[in-house]
């Protein structure tokens, strides 16, 4: 009976280390295709910027007209 | 030559042994019907955003799957069906899968949140608590029934699915929840007729045990009947369609004819022909299931009424 270098505890060793790490790479890439996709859908994000934007301002009542 | 061998009296798990807390047979139709209450909602909803909807609804079932496991690892060990299962096998320790359980169910609910909305992050969240508090630790070692509770958490995926859409319950997800509800026990208990298990030993209640096989089969027809208007109720909610009730309909009639069948029968005839009917009324309540939820994908894609 040889001595092995590599005990078949290593080999299932290796496979909870390789099966962790593509699942970790996995939810990455996930999370980044998932913020593409919400940023995208969003539309255009329009924040202050120093200047009065029509777009911005909310709508007000129109005047009421009296007689 | 002698050999140490001090790793082997406690082997360490692989990859696969994760996996397999997370019960990838129960995730398949967990995916597959949330998957179709989320295709016939009226909401349109981004491919990707669906992709990932159905990823983290089958994460939160695989976390309620674990933390059953955990629970459940001293009836596992008793019983042969389960002696395999990697904790009663001892391949992960019992605090490994409770711990995998909770973060998995803490990750599932709050990626669902961010991905659709927090009504169905919620619901995932209350799904997991039910099957694995209130079912698991509560009521599936004190009534037999258990079944019945059980069944209800095998029913939530489609709502949830549906939630993922429209961000609320609708009579057409809720009737989807009623199919799944009501076929779990005729399901199961004809399951339980001819596989005959040793729940009792491990201390299990099943009804075959504590009510006899004759209430056994009374109550596996009776649900055949009440089952039946609930899915032919769905065939006429705005996700039905031609299809699905001529689906519905047949296969109500042939659950239900199935039932009687098994309502008819002595224990002694079906001892005889080694539960033939059992096993194929059975083997119908798997396509039962399966042909609905099709149709319903399959109505979806063709416009329903």
């Amino acid at each position: 009976m040889s001595l092995h270098a590599e005990h078949e505890l290593h080999g299932r060793r290796r496979s909870r280390n390789m099966g962790l790490g593509i699942v970790l790479l996995a939810f990455v890439a996930l999370v980044f295709a998932l913020t593409v996709v919400k940023v995208r859908q969003g539309g255009l994000v329009e924040a202050f910027d120093h200047q009065p934007r029509v777009s911005l301002t909310p709508i007000e009542p129109a005047p009421q007209v009296t007689p | 030559m002698t050999d140490i061998n001090a790793y082997d009296t406690a082997p360490e798990a692989e990859f696969g042994d994760y996996v397999a807390l997370l019960k990838p047979r129960v995730m398949s139709l967990v995916v597959f019907t949330a998957f179709v209450g989320l295709w016939v909602a009226p909401v349109d909803v981004h491919p990707f955003i669906g992709f990932c909807s159905i990823l983290f609804i089958a994460l939160g079932g695989g976390a309620s799957g674990a933390l059953n496991m955990w629970y459940d690892r001293d009836i596992d060990a008793i019983m042969n069906r389960t002696q395999g299962r990697p904790i009663p096998s001892g391949r992960v320790q019992g605090n490994e899968a409770l711990g995998l359980g909770i973060v998995l169910g803490l990750i599932s609910v709050m990626m669902l949140g961010l991905v659709a909305n927090w009504f169905a992050a919620g619901f995932l969240a209350f799904t997991i608590f039910f099957y694995a508090v209130i079912y698991t630790v509560w009521l599936k070692r004190w009534t037999p029934q258990n079944i019945v509770i059980g069944g209800a958490a095998g029913a939530f995926p489609p709502m949830i699915g549906w939630a993922c859409a429209t961000g609320g319950i609708g009579i057409e997800s809720a009737l989807m929840f009623a199919l799944i509800f009501f076929w779990t026990p005729p399901h199961f208990w004809a399951l339980a007729l001819f596989m005959k298990e040793d729940y009792h030993r491990a201390g299990v209640p099943m009804l075959t045990v504590t009510h006899g096989r004759r209430s056994t089969r009374i109550h596996i027809f009776a649900y055949t009947l009440v089952l039946a208007p609930f899915a032919i109720w769905l065939g006429l909610t705005s996700v039905g369609g031609p299809l699905y009730m001529a689906v519905a309909v047949v296969l109500n009639a042939a659950f239900i004819h199935g039932g009687w069948q098994i309502l008819r029968r002595a224990e002694d005839e079906a001892v005889a022909d080694g539960y033939a009917v059992e096993k194929r009324v059975f083997k119908l309540s798997l396509y039962y299931l399966f042909l609905h939820f099709l149709a319903l994908l399959v109505q979806g894609w063709m416009g329903g009424w």
